[in-house]
């Protein structure tokens, strides 16, 4: 039985990382993911959990703790935001290309500059071609149960992963949760048994010796292909996972799209207050359906593709903008996904919105619906790429 | 959404708005209900005005904004009537309640014309009285749930009990004075 609670986002993943007990957690406070390695040094403090805690002087040395751990054989994980994952940005991808399975709960913060503490999505996104994979949790549920699975399926395809979730929306807020029990938990993660490993002295290897012209591309092409994998081995582990819980994942989430004429994708907790407002939408008659990727990277072309090939318009709405003079992340791979499968009937616009924590309203995502009904009547007029929220 | 109640909480900085909110939310937590506690994160300082707010209702909740037309509005200060507008979207068949010593009647004409219930209730005398200190967010928290009628008095006062002895396990001696302040607070909100 699931045990009925109420936490915030934050105490749900420090609780999640106690019920697992990593080898090491190495982490350095950053708001709003402070939390989380402070609950859990009380968790080290009590006696709760055997991890090594190093409360290290920077992000760069947090990431650089993980790896010289996660190289050494050990079950490692960590959290950040914002300024903290910009300062781990070179040890991102030593992290991937040594496929050390590290598991990071990244709390999603605007990137300075100007300085802001709110949530928006420039700091995951910002770190998306790093070579981790990247889960999405609309709730502090998502987040907790993510933060489980984050540990097998970085095990199990050898490759880092950012357990993403909104910061203050989710991290702080107080809602309802289920947790598993402890020994559950702990046996769904199972014990860690690296392939190889510096500590092994039955097996010498070196980690992370130059690799020049003759076998850094067959390296990447790996680090791509495990990435290409990595699908079946999440929708693997969420089956699992549901088994244990009955709590269902895939890919992508799709709420109301049977029928879905209008839809709009987005990530994270937005997506809740896009389901508030489908709900009334319907009621109205309005066939307004929502795609919540779940799975940013890999990302889940051919799924979304499939899901949105009915409707006749789709507005994805970017948490960051690419100050590329066009679209927004999610929307030019959301748009790439349709091109890659021939489909030229959807309208496809972007908005972005929510920067910096500028809260996002039901009545601001019924306007995108409303926007979306005559795009359908008139076609788009004007440029696709919108802003949703901004003072004019 | 059915049964959806929605709470906005006005205070300082420092006088515990945050924490009556997460407590509200506990006490709605511990009879069933699907809850969310959540406060305006921004430049806090000890005496700035403040906002928290909860959501609390029979099915899951899913909504993740601030709250623009909430069904009720708790004032645990009431010097902030005039310099923030406390009832803006403040739905006409909710109410507001007020910690204040002065009278529903004579606040109304600092609210900005809102025609619904107005409620004060003098938590500092009461908790001066049970407490010996100025703690706002017990009363407070009590008229809340008086006013809203969330919950039945005894079921509050049941889980009040229960909470404050997990709360105060290490000192005991302050659950009456805290425990008195509830049922005292449940009695004397005026304007109901």
């Amino acid at each position: 039985m699931s045990i009925r609670e109420r936490l915030s986002g934050n105490e749900a993943v420090a609780n999640a990382m106690r019920q697992i007990n990593p080898d090491v957690v190495a982490a350095f406070p950053i708001t709003p993911s402070t939390e989380i390695p402070q609950y859990f040094s009380t968790f080290v403090n009590n006696g709760q959990v055997t991890t090594e805690f190093v409360p290290v002087e920077s992000e760069h040395s947090a990431m650089s703790a993980c790896i010289g751990a996660a190289a050494a054989g050990a079950r490692v994980m960590t959290a950040t935001s914002a300024n903290g994952l910009s300062l781990m940005w070179e040890m991102l991808y030593i992290a991937s290309s040594l496929r050390l399975p590290i598991v990071m709960s990244c709390v999603n913060r605007a990137v300075s500059g100007p300085i802001n503490i709110h949530n928006d999505h420039s700091d995951s996104m910002g770190a998306r071609d790093s070579g981790w994979i990247q889960l999405y949790g609309e709730t502090n549920q998502e987040a907790y149960d993510n933060a489980i699975m984050a540990c097998k399926i970085a095990e199990r395809t050898g490759l880092p992963v950012m357990n993403c979730y909104d910061g203050f929306i989710t991290s702080h807020s107080i809602e309802n949760i289920e947790l598993e029990e402890d020994d559950k938990v702990k046996a769904f993660v199972g014990e860690y048994k690296p392939a190889h490993y510096l500590l092994n002295k039955a097996e010498p290897i070196a980690v992370g010796p130059l690799d020049l012209q003759p076998y850094l591309f067959e390296h990447k092409f790996q680090q791509a292909q495990a990435m290409r994998e990595a699908k079946d081995v999440i929708l693997e582990v969420s089956k699992e996972f549901s088994a244990m819980t009955g709590r269902e994942y895939g890919l992508i989430e799709e709420y109301k799209m049977e029928d879905a004429e209008i839809a709009i994708v987005v990530l994270n907790s937005t997506a809740g207050t896009a389901k508030y407002t489908i709900d009334r939408l319907r009621e109205q008659g309005v066939k307004a359906g929502l795609i919540k990727p779940r799975v940013f990277r890999p990302f889940p072309y051919a799924e979304i593709a499939e899901a949105l090939k009915n409707v006749k318009a789709v507005a994805i709405l970017d948490k960051c903008d690419s100050t590329n003079g066009a679209g927004g992340p999610l929307y030019t791979e959301v748009t790439s996904a349709l091109y890659g499968a021939g489909i030229t009937s959807v309208k496809a616009v972007n908005y972005v919105y929510g920067v910096g924590g500028r809260d996002v309203r039901t009545d601001d995502i019924e306007k995108v619906y409303r926007d979306l009904q005559l795009d359908v009547a008139n076609g788009i007029q004007g440029t696709p790429y919108r802003y949703l929220g901004l003072k004019g | 959404m059915d049964n959806l109640i929605e709470i906005r909480w006005h205070g300082r900085g420092g006088q515990g708005a945050k924490t009556a909110s997460l407590l509200l939310a506990d006490a709605a937590f511990n009879t069933g209900k699907y809850i969310q506690g959540f406060p305006e994160y921004g430049p806090e300082r000890m005496g700035a005005p403040i906002t928290a707010y909860n959501r609390i209702s029979d099915k899951p909740i899913t909504i993740h904004s601030n709250i623009y037309e909430p069904d009720f509005v708790v004032v645990v200060d009431d010097t902030l009537l005039g310099a923030v507008d406390v009832t803006a979207g403040l739905k006409e068949d909710g109410a507001i309640v007020i910690n204040s010593t002065k009278s529903p009647d004579e606040l109304r004409g600092l609210l900005n014309g809102y025609k619904g219930k107005v409620c004060t209730i003098d938590a500092k005398t009461i908790s001066i009285d049970c407490l010996g200190k100025y703690f706002p967010n017990t009363p407070m928290l009590a008229a809340i749930v008086k006013v809203s009628g969330i919950m039945e008095d005894e079921a509050f006062l049941n889980d009040m009990v229960e909470s404050f002895k997990h709360k105060f396990a290490k000192k005991p001696e302050v659950i009456d004075g805290n425990m008195e302040a509830i049922r005292r607070s449940l009695n004397e909100v005026k304007g109901l």
